[in-house]
C-alpha cells in the first residue's frame, strides 16, 4: 500500500503544473496572463513550503514514518514551482531584459528577498538525493534546516508585494506560524524528556 | 492627447460574433487545430499600445475594493448595485452648495466619446472608450470662493451592497482628491458611459472621475458627495500607505513605488509573448498637463 503512495503523491503534486500549462496553451488565463502565471506558481510554491514542513509534525501525531518519506520529494517540488515562478519573471515578463530585472533585485526588497529564497533552494535541491542524505550524514539535517529560512522569505516576499493588508498572504503567514510553533513545543518537549 | 479613429474600435456587436463564433469552434469534433494554439497563433510583433481594450476586459477586470479586492470580484458582485435614485452633492467652499440627480447631470451635460488610457499603479494599462465630460462643467454650476483650493471626491458608503466595505481594507467610504487646477482642466472626465453605454456598475456607475494622467485609484468610483476645500485632502490610499501612496499620484516612470518598479507596464488583453511597454510621464498626457506642475519637485510630490 504505502509503496504506491509515494507515486501518488508525486501525480498529485504535478497537477497544478498540468493545470497551468493546460490554461496556457488553450489560452485560459484572461486579460493578464502572465500575472495569472507568476501568481499560480508563486502560491504553490508556498503552498509546497507548507506542506513539507508539516510532514514531521505529522510524523509525531500519526507515529507513522510514511511522512518523511515524501519529505524530500515535496522539497523537489517547491524547488520545481520556485523555478517555475522565477522563470515567468525572468523569461516571460522581463524577456531576459537584464537591466530592469538587476535593477528590482537590487532595489525591491520583495524581489531581493523572493530571489535569495530561490538562491538558498538550490543546495537544498542538489543535495536531495539519498546519496548525498547518507554522505552529508548529521550535516544534511543542519543544511536542510535552511527551509526554515527559505518559508519566512518566502512569506515576507508575498506580503510585501501586496498593495494593502490582503487575506492570502495572512493565511500563508499564520499557517508558517503555526507550523514553526510545532519545532519549538517539539524542542522543549524533547529537551525535558 | 493620444487619438483614435472610431473604425479602430472593434464593435461590440462584431466582437461578440466573434466570440460566439470561437466558442462554436469549441463544440466541434474537430475543434483542436493548430492555429487555437497561441504559440503558433502569435505574432511576435510589438504590440499595438493604441488599441482599444475589449469591453470585455473594460468590465471584467478591474480595481474597486468596495466589491473586493478580487479583480473579477467587482464584475460578479456589483451587478444588482443600485444607481437610482442617486444624487450627487457639491459643497464645501462654495457660495451655495448644489445636490443635483444623476438624471439632471445626464440632460444637462451632453456626452462625449473620449478615448483615454488607464495606467494602474500596480503596472498595467488598458486604453478606454469613456463617454463623459469635464469636470470643469459640472462645477460651473456652483460659484466657488477663493478658498477653494482643492476638491476632494466621496464614493458611496453603502456596505449592505458593497460587501467589500465590510471589511477594513481601506478607511471607507473611498475619498480622493485634486488640486482645483487639476480639477479645472478639460481631461479630468466625468464618466458616465463607456463604449456609448451606460456605464456599467463595477466600472463605477453612475458615476465616476477619469483622470488620465494620473493612476487609476485617483479616479474614484460612484461619488456621491463633491467637496471644495481649502485644505489638501487625505486620500484613502495616503491614509492607508502614506509613504507608498502621494496626493498628486501622476504617473511617472522615474518615481518607482517604493516597493515596486513603474517604468514598464503590460497591456491588458495581450498573451503571454507580449512584451512589456516603456511607462510615458504623465501616461503619454505630458503635452497637456505638464505646465500643472512646472517648478515642481515630482520626486517629493509624488
Amino acid at each position: 500500500m504505502i509503496r504506491y503512495l509515494k507515486p501518488g503523491v508525486f501525480v498529485l503534486s504535478i497537477i497544478p503544473f498540468l493545470l497551468i500549462s493546460y490554461q496556457i496553451i488553450f489560452n485560459k488565463l484572461g486579460p493578464e496572463p502572465v500575472k495569472e502565471i507568476t501568481h499560480f506558481t508563486g502560491e504553490w510554491t508556498l503552498i509546497f513550503i507548507c506542506l513539507t514542513l508539516a510532514m514531521s509534525p505529522l510524523k509525531r501525531l500519526t507515529n507513522s514514518i510514511f511522512w518523511i518519506n515524501i519529505r524530500r520529494m515535496l522539497g523537489l517540488f517547491v524547488f520545481f514551482y520556485a523555478t517555475l515562478h522565477l522563470l515567468t519573471y525572468v523569461a516571460i515578463d522581463y524577456r531576459f531584459d537584464w537591466e530592469p530585472i538587476i535593477n528590482d533585485v537590487i532595489k525591491k526588497k520583495y524581489i531581493y528577498i523572493g530571489f535569495s529564497a530561490w538562491l538558498l533552494l538550490i543546495p537544498l535541491a542538489l543535495t536531495s538525493s539519498k546519496k548525498m542524505v547518507k554522505l552529508l550524514k548529521q550535516n544534511w539535517k543542519k543544511l536542510h534546516r535552511l527551509i526554515y529560512i527559505i518559508a519566512i522569505f518566502g512569506s515576507l516576499h508575498f506580503i510585501w508585494l501586496s498593495k494593502t493588508i490582503f487575506f492570502k498572504p495572512l493565511i500563508f503567514l499564520v499557517i508558517l506560524i503555526i507550523l514553526l510553533l510545532f519545532r519549538v513545543k517539539f524542542k522543549k518537549l524533547s529537551s525535558k524528556v | 492627447m493620444k487619438k483614435f479613429k472610431y473604425s479602430e474600435i472593434t464593435p461590440e456587436k462584431i466582437y461578440k460574433k466573434r466570440r460566439s463564433f470561437i466558442k462554436s469552434l469549441g463544440f466541434g469534433f474537430g475543434s483542436f487545430t493548430l492555429s487555437s494554439l497561441p504559440f503558433i497563433n502569435t505574432s511576435f510583433a510589438n504590440i499595438d499600445q493604441n488599441k482599444v481594450t475589449s469591453f470585455k476586459d473594460i468590465t471584467t477586470y478591474n480595481n474597486y475594493y468596495e466589491f473586493g479586492t478580487g479583480k473579477s470580484d467587482p464584475y460578479i458582485k456589483s451587478q444588482n448595485f443600485k444607481t437610482s435614485p442617486w444624487n450627487i452633492k457639491i459643497e464645501g467652499e462654495v457660495e451655495k452648495p448644489l445636490e443635483i440627480s444623476i438624471e439632471e447631470i445626464l440632460s444637462l451635460f451632453p456626452s462625449e466619446e473620449r478615448i483615454l488610457k488607464l495606467r494602474c499603479v500596480e503596472g498595467w494599462s488598458m486604453v478606454i472608450p469613456w463617454n463623459g465630460f469635464s469636470l470643469s462643467q459640472l462645477l460651473s454650476k456652483v460659484t466657488l470662493k477663493n478658498k477653494a483650493k482643492f476638491v476632494e471626491f466621496e464614493s458611496v458608503y453603502d456596505p449592505d451592497q458593497m460587501s467589500g466595505q465590510r471589511y477594513p481594507v481601506l478607511n471607507w467610504p473611498y475619498k480622493e482628491g485634486l488640486r482645483i487646477d487639476e480639477a479645472m482642466h478639460p481631461l479630468t472626465t466625468i464618466v458616465t458611459g463607456l463604449y456609448n453605454k451606460k456605464l456599467p456598475n463595477q466600472n463605477g456607475a453612475p458615476l465616476r472621475i477619469f483622470i488620465p494622467w494620473k493612476y487609476g485609484f485617483k479616479s474614484a468610483k460612484a461619488i456621491v458627495k463633491i467637496k471644495l476645500v481649502e485644505k489638501m485632502p487625505t486620500s484613502s490610499w495616503m491614509w492607508a500607505s502614506p509613504k507608498e501612496y502621494g496626493f498628486y499620484s501622476n504617473v511617472n516612470p522615474d518615481v518607482d513605488h517604493p516597493r515596486w518598479s513603474q517604468a514598464t507596464e503590460r497591456v491588458i488583453g495581450n498573451d503571454i509573448f507580449a512584451p512589456r511597454i516603456k511607462t510615458e510621464m504623465f501616461n503619454g498626457y505630458g503635452d497637456q498637463v505638464a505646465n500643472l506642475y512646472s517648478g515642481m519637485d515630482l520626486k517629493k510630490n509624488f
